[in-house]
């Protein structure tokens, strides 16, 4: 077993072998512009750029009604999610700013969806931020009521990076497709591995990206419905009109082909793959819980990624617990490690308490984790984590049965 | 984030991690921070007879900085009377830790501490004195 061991596949992944041979001859003797159509090294990259476009669609179910054909052309290639995500949100509110202004989506949305809504809210726009429950799900219900006839887009993420907690979106996408109004998802973490089929659901947008499904950094894609109702979006891209003028820019060939090999990897294996990704998870919960007191689960026990795994530590400091782990690769909502010193605002919204979100490790597991590496961490946080609460004094306070929410602290 | 190697080797190996009777009363306690905040820091001293600082214990939640931080403060407080502990400075905790500007509030929380424990000796030797009168 090889350290330091990477349990953050939320945040990245590491390219796949076979997604990588497939890139390779795209970048040297493959390597035209797929937009040159006068001559057999653009042909050769268009080609494989069409095929791509339906491997995609393939695999998040956007097929052509009649034909029952992968419905190519409704996939958009981009740098990545944040700007699918962008395109997708400012795209459909430029274009659609006659019929209203409003946008209903919810508290614990990546920033790319986030911030987008904010830029929208200073150009006179107006978004409605969802709560969620204490598992983080999205109450259709509360879609429902919050539509109103100003309403033109609602975006809720297929699953969440953080709690990984897997949202309804057939039961959001009937209400919206009943009022007429658009349906975005940021499909992002969810793809490949829980069910997710833009026609079953009626998602008429879908934020898509390679890094995350084992494909290359730099490539994404956002799926818009072609028909039924036809998504029309104003480009945020200007130039030479790639993307039927949806996203002008020279198309990143390697890269996209990438992404195609990386779906269809997905499309064969991921059933089988979701499974064990499951039991390793519920191996390493386990591990830890039966050894330690005090553990608390964040996010949906059932409705959540197979790999994704959120624990609250309580009186362990979540920087501190990465410091002690550092062999491992995980990530915290502690705010001390991030940029803000605020403590992770989707913990926050699920009503987590701020100790406890200070106190929370994501643990992403992924195609090359190990049973033996799932064994190793579960070892190593039990007792890093018993190391740390020898030295906490809340933990000694809660043992002596002291009420710490009682207690009058000096906050700084 | 980078730290120092004497920030790590503090945060793997801290000294003086424990808990002193805070009923004795020659033991001054400073717990000051608070959970919500990501840090909670409890320092204790032991003062002997002749007013020096004879041991020093301290429990900590909160980020690697933090630990070191404290830790840092329990080795520089031993064998110094009372009104050399009260000059400790967090700029001096900073420099010797090397402390990225982030994490300054954890110096500024250990000094907290130290001051806390200093008056909370000293309080408790007041209540002693005024006691001892007839």
């Amino acid at each position: 077993m090889k350290l330091p061991i990477y349990m953050d596949y939320h945040a990245t992944t590491p390219m796949d072998p076979r997604v990588l041979s497939t890139m390779l001859p795209y970048f040297t003797e493959k390597f035209g512009n797929a937009a040159s159509r006068s001559h057999a090294f653009g042909w050769t990259a268009e080609e494989a750029v069409e095929s791509s476009r339906e491997e995609v669609a393939r695999l998040i179910g956007a097929i052509e009604e009649r034909s029952k054909e992968p419905d190519a052309k409704s996939i958009v290639f981009t740098s990545g999610a944040t700007e699918s995500d962008n395109l997708a949100i400012k795209g459909v509110a430029e274009f659609y700013k006659d019929k209203g202004n409003h946008i209903v989506t919810t508290k614990i949305e990546h920033k790319a969806i986030l911030d987008t809504c904010k830029r929208l809210e200073k150009d006179g726009y107006e978004v409605t931020y969802l709560d969620v429950d204490a598992k983080g799900l999205v109450d259709p219900a509360q879609v429902e009521r919050a539509i109103g006839p100003k309403t033109i887009l609602v975006s809720v993420m297929l699953a969440n990076n953080e709690i990984g907690t897997v949202q309804p979106i057939g039961e959001i996408g009937k209400i919206t497709r009943a009022k007429g109004v658009l349906l975005h998802t940021d499909a992002v973490q969810g793809l490949g591995k829980v069910d997710f089929d833009v026609n079953a659901m009626n998602v008429d947008l879908a934020s898509l990206t390679a890094h995350k499904i084992y494909g290359p950094k730099g490539v994404g894609a956002l799926y818009v419905r072609r028909s039924k109702p036809r998504v029309r979006l104003a480009a945020q891209m200007d130039g030479g009109g790639h993307e039927r003028g949806m996203r002008s820019g020279t198309l990143n060939v390697p890269g996209i082909v990438g992404f195609a090999k990386a779906c269809e990897i997905l499309r064969l294996e991921g059933k089988a793959e979701t499974e064990r990704l499951k039991s390793l998870r519920d191996r390493l919960h386990r591990s830890i819980t039966s050894r330690l007191d005090e553990v608390f689960l964040n996010g949906h026990a059932e409705r959540r990624l197979p790999g994704n795994l959120n624990l609250s530590f309580a009186f362990v400091e979540g920087e501190a617990m990465m410091m002690a782990i550092k062999d491992v690769a995980v990530s915290s909502g502690s705010a001390c490690t991030s940029a803000s010193l605020e403590p992770s605002y989707v913990l926050r919204a699920l009503g987590v308490g701020e100790e406890l979100a200070h106190s929370s490790i994501r643990f992403g597991l992924g195609r090359f984790t190990t049973e033996e590496e799932v064994d190793f961490v579960a070892d190593l946080v039990v007792s890093k984590v018993n190391k740390l609460r020898d030295m906490s004094p809340l933990y000694e306070m809660h043992k002596e049965g002291i009420d710490l929410a009682s207690v009058q602290w000096a906050a700084h | 984030m980078s730290y120092s190697n004497k920030l790590i080797e503090h945060y793997e190996n801290p000294r003086n991690v424990g808990t002193l009777d805070k009923n004795d009363e020659s033991v001054g306690t400073g717990l000051v921070g608070a959970p919500a905040c990501g840090d909670v820091m409890r320092l204790q001293i032991k003062v002997g007879d002749d007013g020096t600082i004879t041991d020093a214990k301290f429990k900590t939640f909160g980020c690697g900085s933090a630990i070191a931080s404290s830790s840092l403060a329990t080795e520089w407080l031993k064998g110094k009377s009372l009104d050399e502990a009260e000059t400790i400075k967090n700029t001096q905790i900073v420099e010797e830790l090397n402390l990225p500007p982030v994490k300054i509030h954890c110096s500024v929380l250990a000094e907290d501490a130290i001051k806390s424990a200093i008056a909370d000796y000293r309080a408790k030797q007041a209540t002693k004195k005024a006691q001892a009168l007839p």
